[in-house]
């Protein structure tokens, strides 16, 4: 148990040691998740919906989370393998599921910045404030939703272990995210049939738990969910790990770049 | 009981071929490979490029399944008992890759030490001793990208023997790397033998064979050719001629007409600056020059001289015999 904690512990540092070192994973993290806010609180202001720039706020906020997690934790067993040590891990006596985890949280830590940075921009450039009727569910809410995509980074980084192309599948699932899961618009307003897709993300939960612990309500069942999901989708993607890398290792796809 | 026991392995890789009608293609890396490491042995697996060196280590080390065929290391099944395996065998490859660029070379191995369970009090001493062994010792807080190729591989070495594994297998560690770093390289693996761990390298340089190894296993289109120490090897041709023959402008064709000369085994051309040096490999005490020379007539043709056969013969026969 010690030894795990330590493991991932370690990892979840050296990773972001390494993601915080990079230009381009620098570059996305600081100035996308600001640009994307921009356009979100010029398209809302100058529609018909002025009141909810709070909400919009933190959709923004958390728009970054999933961008700076989506792209880059659904590449990375491709950027491993690139670099030539996913031979080496796999070789390991360890857990896969328990090296990669903590470069999926490592990314979505990476977003923590992004929820600042952005509220920080909404107030000093666009005098948004954002209420924070309950401190306790609201932050809880947070670290749920930077939890959930790091399990859902993790999951996408183990499903598309196979695909050289992995960055592009966790690009092209970008933007549907920010609407499916309510980012931007309550999922009220999406079509009956998306909404089961809705359910099973867990920031769709994340961002309940955060609106509601900004603006009143009760958001302990959703901070629950967004914890569960995020817990299931690490369970998911041990079992289909271990599939994964014997399949790997049956068609000799680990090396292969 | 022997540390490595590879018993008619084999390895058939599946891929296809054509751009619009994609048609199933087979390739047969490893056909039958059979052969066993003792205790201490520094063993070599030798071969050229697509021989199936690599496809056997990489089976041996549990990155991928064999299509039939068993092997052991350390009496453990490399298919059934990969997780307990993987505890005490390592793997160093040779190249730039592999290793965590951004970090520093103490962070590469931290992060390895961890991965192989090594305890936070164990790590330090442990990541000492094999700075030390390696000689990065001093250097081990500077970042990976700024470490020359000599520097990396040695850093390689020191992440595959971290945990203390009782086999090491090393894949062609020396490749690309100047002669001087890999003078150091080989010292390097000479103390792994003198630590008393079992070595199993690949390697297409004959003089690192001949320099390290107890036993050689010469490997051409996935099957073992010829197996024995290094005298043995070189024994095979010993009884047979060598001649060296400058040349300028011989082409396939005159090989060729060389090769179909009675007696000769074997004929390889090595490309000089200004000529070329044919190396011609011929059995018994019979006259070998004169009908050679009878073949390369119109050839300018400058020194000839005959000399003890060596490993590379050995080896160049081998591989030729099974072409």
């Amino acid at each position: 148990m010690i030894r795990t904690a330590r493991l991932l512990a370690f990892g979840w540092v050296l990773h972001f040691k390494m993601l915080s070192q990079s230009a381009f994973d620098g570059f996305l993290a600081i100035l996308w998740p600001l640009f994307f806010a921009t356009v979100a609180f010029f398209m809302f202001r100058h529609g018909s919906r002025n009141a909810a720039l709070g909400p919009i706020a933190l959709g923004a906020a958390v728009m970054g989370v999933w961008t700076a997690t989506s792209v880059s934790a659904s590449s990375a067993l491709q950027r491993e393998r690139r670099l030539g040590t996913l031979e080496l891990l796999v070789a390991a006596p360890t857990n896969l599921a328990l090296i990669l985890l903590p470069v999926a949280l490592a990314t979505s830590t990476i977003g923590l910045y992004c929820i600042v940075a952005t509220l920080l921009w909404a107030r000093i450039l666009f005098g948004i404030h954002v209420p924070v009727a309950h401190p306790l569910p609201f932050g809880l809410g947070i670290l749920g939703i930077v939890f959930t995509i790091g399990s859902l980074g993790f999951l996408m980084a183990v499903a598309f272990v196979r695909s050289r192309r992995a960055w592009a599948i966790g690009a092209v699932s970008e933007y549907p995210v920010w609407l499916i899961c309510g980012f931007l618009v309550p999922i009220s307003l999406l079509p009956h049939w998306v909404k089961p897709i809705s359910w099973v993300l867990g920031p769709t939960w994340g961002m309940r738990a955060i609106h509601a612990g900004a603006f009143g309500g009760s958001a302990w069942g959703d901070v629950a969910l967004c914890f569960a999901l995020g817990l299931a989708y690490i369970a998911f993607g041990n079992l289909l790990l271990g599939r994964m890398i014997d399949a790997a290792r049956r068609r000799a796809t680990l090396s292969l770049t | 009981m022997a540390v490595i026991e590879v018993s008619d392995l084999r390895r058939t890789y599946k891929t296809t071929t054509g751009i619009i009608r994609r048609r199933p293609l087979e390739v047969e890396a490893v056909r039958g490979v059979t052969f066993a490491v003792e205790q201490g042995e520094l063993f070599g697996l030798l071969g050229p490029n697509g021989a199936g060196k690599t496809t056997t280590i990489k089976m041996l080390i549990t990155l991928l399944l064999p299509t039939s065929g068993t092997a052991h290391v350390l009496g453990l099944d490399v298919v059934a008992q990969a997780r307990d395996l993987r505890k005490r065998i390592g793997y160093v490859f040779g190249g730039d890759r592999g290793l965590y660029e951004r970090l520093s070379a103490l962070d590469n191995l931290r992060y390895f030490a961890e991965l192989y369970g090594v305890s936070g009090k164990e790590q330090r001493r442990r990541i000492d001793q094999v700075l030390e062994l390696v000689g990065l010792k001093g250097r081990e807080r500077e970042r990976v990208e700024g470490y020359s190729r000599g520097m990396r591989q040695r850093l390689h070495i020191a992440r595959g023997i971290l945990h203390d594994p009782e086999v090491v297998f090393l894949d062609e560690p020396t490749i690309g790397v100047d002669p001087v770093g890999a003078r150091e390289l080989r010292q390097t693996i000479g103390d792994l033998i003198a630590a008393g761990k079992t070595v199993l390298l690949t390697t297409h340089y004959m003089f690192e064979a001949d320099a390290l190894c107890n036993r050689i296993a010469v490997i051409a289109k996935g099957q073992i050719v010829g197996e024995g120490t290094p005298t043995e090897l070189k024994a095979g041709v010993a009884e047979g001629q060598v001649l060296e023959i400058e040349v300028f402008g011989v082409d396939e064709s005159i090989l060729g007409r060389l090769r179909d000369v009675p007696t000769v085994t074997a004929v390889s051309v090595e490309e000089l600056d200004q000529k070329q040096l044919l190396v011609v490999q011929a059995t018994g005490e019979r006259e070998v020059a004169a009908p050679l020379l009878a073949q390369l007539d119109g050839i300018e043709v400058g020194r000839v001289s005959s000399r003890e056969p060596t490993l590379e013969d050995a080896y160049v026969a081998l591989v030729g015999d099974a072409s």
